[in-house]
């Protein structure tokens, strides 16, 4: 063990953040204040998640970190090292073996189970904040549901580019009542949010919490005649072959060569393990990578 | 029949200093009310205050809503309140900065207040923000600019093309026409009595512009130092007018 | 229709020592249905205070003047907008337009304001003005830009374009050519002949005469200028 306190916050902070999580959980997409600490990372490297993580953390957990879907970038890597310092935790790169999940930008592909929670990183919480400046105003929106400026947002993205463009942090109404930015997560893992296990969502810098409940209905916001559409590269994974993955888009060279792949790494691994071979990739092998 | 809005004994103080006292009147479907006088002599406050901007120290604004009748606007909550502001109530400010959002296209700002009532079908809202940038003399193909590129007097008309899309039936004005040019103002308070007509739209309106009230307002209220002081039909009030100040407002304007 | 009983008026000039002056005593006027009476009197002598008077435009400082059943010089300002929507046609000596408005509209506006449709009130707009000869190329220009006579007849045609039950006309003939004042006369007979109480101010002497039942001389309740 080490001289930290179990997962490096204090006893106190880290009741002060369950019962931000459990208010959050009481009113689904509420923005809950809460007094967020100084972190050792930067604001902006995950703070909000990194506090959430550390109050929901038993020393039974197994933990996994994705940054952007994948588990081995410096961000994901860092985190993943700072629990298993502070807190003695279990790691994981496995989406099914992991019972809590801190994410950033990412849904996994596979679906959560009811025992598994997964902690977002929010830079804005505020969906409002695009157009409406002023914290207050915002607040008492949220408040009285007066939601007329989001769609205003989604005219402007009609408007301008013919469609609507917004491609991550796709704005969603949660449970009928409160509009929630679902963190820069893309617009594809939108359906995503309707899950089994529990969604928590921390803000460092902006000091806020708000979470999903399993099963709650989770709603993105849309035109009657530009119904929301959950869009990604119109491609197959050209590792894994995988058709209905997320992907990300790798440039090659100079000469216009280009590679697409699955952005849950450990989804394209798992499947690579299990044989499937993807345009541009070569057949599993243990030793490799 | 019945008034749309009757205000009664409204009062506003700043400290000491009075912003507007003794204030009722009754205003009835279809009716326009001039409130007229110099800067300071509490008009805007008055105003402010019926709209639900400022809250008043003593007195009633009651409003004949669609559900209930009439119904005290100050004291109603704050979620009804607000939402007159966006269905039934217009507000028109003096400065269209303060009443636009600059950050959003001319066809967004038009389209925020059916938005804001449930309008979900883009090709709908974008028709009726076109046909009203029309009305307001702004061609189509200015909808996806935003404010920060038109001209005052063009973010005005937006600012009032923005206020009655969603067919208000009482609209509060302040100053509305004060940076327009001479032809456009022509034109909007043709709008405005067009639409007076057509909608049975009530109006207040702050100015300092006899020659706008007399074309736009069936009734007038000149105020000094916080005070009514004389009250009538708009053209009785400006021929005949009865207290010495309304006399001497009368006779600086300049001819044309 | 019209019932003017004993009333009174003066001004109070606030921004010259607070003179008072007055104008009225004690007048009193009834018109019928169907007829038509000249306001003759001296200028200055207060012809056309008593038909401001009359239209509200003027406040009665004493006395009753009923419009129908409307007691003007007691009602509220929107109680004589009603009036003046449905009852009492005023043609005044200037036209007073919103800039910019064609003709063709500042004509159907009475009828609009009334209820009748778009196009049946720019139907009889268009045989208003056809009477008056108001060239058709102008009937969408604002009439603001017209030259007196066309304003003096689109005046008329918008004044004459609902059929009010009470018309007051100041001077409706001055500035025609005998042309349109005889259209002008006729339509005036019209309004009689439908049972239109009619007060008129006119300095055309012989059409006053014409078309006039009685004269009814203010100078007689001016203070000061009566005999």
């Amino acid at each position: 063990m080490s001289d930290y306190n179990f997962a490096y916050l204090d006893e106190q902070t880290k009741r002060m953040i369950r019962r931000a999580i459990l208010k959050g959980l009481a009113i689904p997409g509420y923005q809950v204040p809460f007094a967020s600490r100084e972190m050792p990372m930067p604001y902006g490297w995950g703070t909000g998640g990194v506090q959430v993580s550390a109050a929901v953390l038993t020393p039974d957990d197994t933990f996994k970190v994705i940054d952007q879907g994948a588990d081995d970038t410096t961000n994901a890597v860092s985190i993943r090292r700072f629990f298993q310092k502070t807190a003695g935790v279990a790691v994981t790169e496995a989406t099914a073996e992991a019972s809590v999940i801190q994410t950033r930008h990412r849904i996994p592909e596979q679906d959560l189970r009811a025992d598994q929670i997964l902690v977002y990183q929010v830079p804005i919480p505020e969906p409002l904040r695009f157009l409406e400046p002023s914290e207050v105003e915002t607040r008492k929106m949220h408040a009285l549901e007066e939601y007329g400026l989001m769609h205003v947002k989604l005219y402007e993205d009609i408007s301008q580019h013919g469609d609507i463009a917004t491609a991550y942090a796709y704005p969603v109404k949660v449970e009928g009542r409160y509009v929630m930015d679902p963190s820069p997560i893309p617009k594809f893992d939108n359906p995503k949010l309707e899950m089994a296990g529990i969604q928590l969502f921390g803000a460092g810098r902006e000091q806020r919490i708000y979470a999903i409940p399993p099963y709650t209905q989770v709603v993105s916001l849309d035109f009657d005649d530009y119904p929301f559409q959950p869009t990604k590269a119109d491609h197959a994974c050209d590792l894994c072959g995988a058709e209905e993955s997320y992907l990300d888009e790798l440039i090659m060279d100079d000469a216009g060569g280009r590679m697409f792949m699955c952005s849950d790494t450990d989804y394209c691994a798992t499947r690579r393990k299990q044989g499937h071979v993807g345009a541009q990739g070569v057949p599993y092998k243990e030793d490799a990578a | 029949m019945r008034p749309l809005l009757q205000v009664e004994n409204i009062a506003k103080f700043y400290g000491a200093r009075i912003g507007c006292t003794d204030v009722s009147f009754d205003l009835y479907p279809g009716e326009v009310m001039g409130i007229v006088g110099e800067s300071g002599s509490g008009k805007s406050t008055l105003l402010n205050c019926l709209a639900g901007h400022l809250t008043p120290d003593h007195g009633a604004v009651r409003f004949d809503t669609r559900a209930e009748g009439l119904r005290d606007t100050i004291t109603m909550s704050e979620p009804e309140r607000r939402m007159l502001g966006r269905t039934d109530w217009a507000f028109v400010h003096q400065h269209a900065r303060d009443g636009l959002r600059m950050n959003v296209s001319a066809g967004g700002n038009v389209g925020e207040r059916l938005m804001a009532v449930n309008a979900r079908h883009y090709g709908d809202i974008r028709a009726e923000a076109i046909d009203w940038l029309g009305r307001v003399e702004i061609t189509e193909d200015r909808i996806d600019d935003r404010p920060t590129a038109f001209s005052g007097g063009m973010q005005q008309r937006l600012q009032i093309a923005r206020n009655l899309v969603t067919g208000p039936r009482l609209v509060f004005m302040d100053e509305p026409t004060g940076g327009l040019d001479v032809s456009v103002q022509a034109r909007l308070l043709d709008l405005l009595r067009g639409l007076v007509r057509e909608m049975n739209l009530s109006a207040i309106i702050v100015t300092h512009d006899l020659a706008v009230v007399r074309l736009l307002a069936d009734r007038l209220m000149v105020m000094k130092d916080g005070h009514v002081i004389e009250t009538g039909l708009t053209d009785q009030v400006l021929d005949d007018p009865q207290h010495a100040y309304t006399q001497l407002l009368v006779s600086s304007v300049l001819q044309v | 229709m019209i019932s003017v009983e004993n009333v009174t008026k003066s001004f109070v000039l606030h921004n010259q020592g607070a003179a008072e002056i007055p104008v009225m005593a004690g007048a009193s006027l009834q018109v019928d249905p169907g007829e038509c009476v000249a306001l003759v009197g001296a200028s200055g002598a207060g012809k056309s205070t008593l038909m401001r008077m009359i239209y509200g435009n003027y406040l009665t400082a004493s006395g009753r003047i009923m419009v129908g059943d409307v007691d003007v010089a007691s009602a509220a300002p929107r109680e004589i907008i009603q009036l003046r929507r449905n009852t009492l046609g005023y043609v005044s000596q200037f036209l007073r337009v919103v800039p910019r408005v064609s003709t063709l509209d500042v004509v159907a506006e009475p009828l609009l304001l009334t209820g009748t449709g778009v196009d049946a009130a720019r139907a009889q707009a268009e045989l208003l003005l056809t009477r008056l000869n108001i060239p058709q190329r102008l009937w969408q220009l604002s009439p603001t830009t017209f030259s007196g006579g066309e304003q003096q007849r689109v005046n008329i045609a918008r004044g004459f374009a609902f059929r009010y039950p009470a018309l007051l006309l100041d001077e409706p003939t001055a500035s025609l050519d005998p042309a349109n004042r005889a259209t002008v006369l006729a339509m005036i007979a019209e309004a009689k002949a439908r049972g239109a109480a009619i007060i008129g101010i006119f300095h055309d002497h012989a059409a006053r005469d014409e078309i006039c039942d009685r004269q009814f001389d203010v100078t007689t309740y001016t203070p000061g200028l009566a005999a």
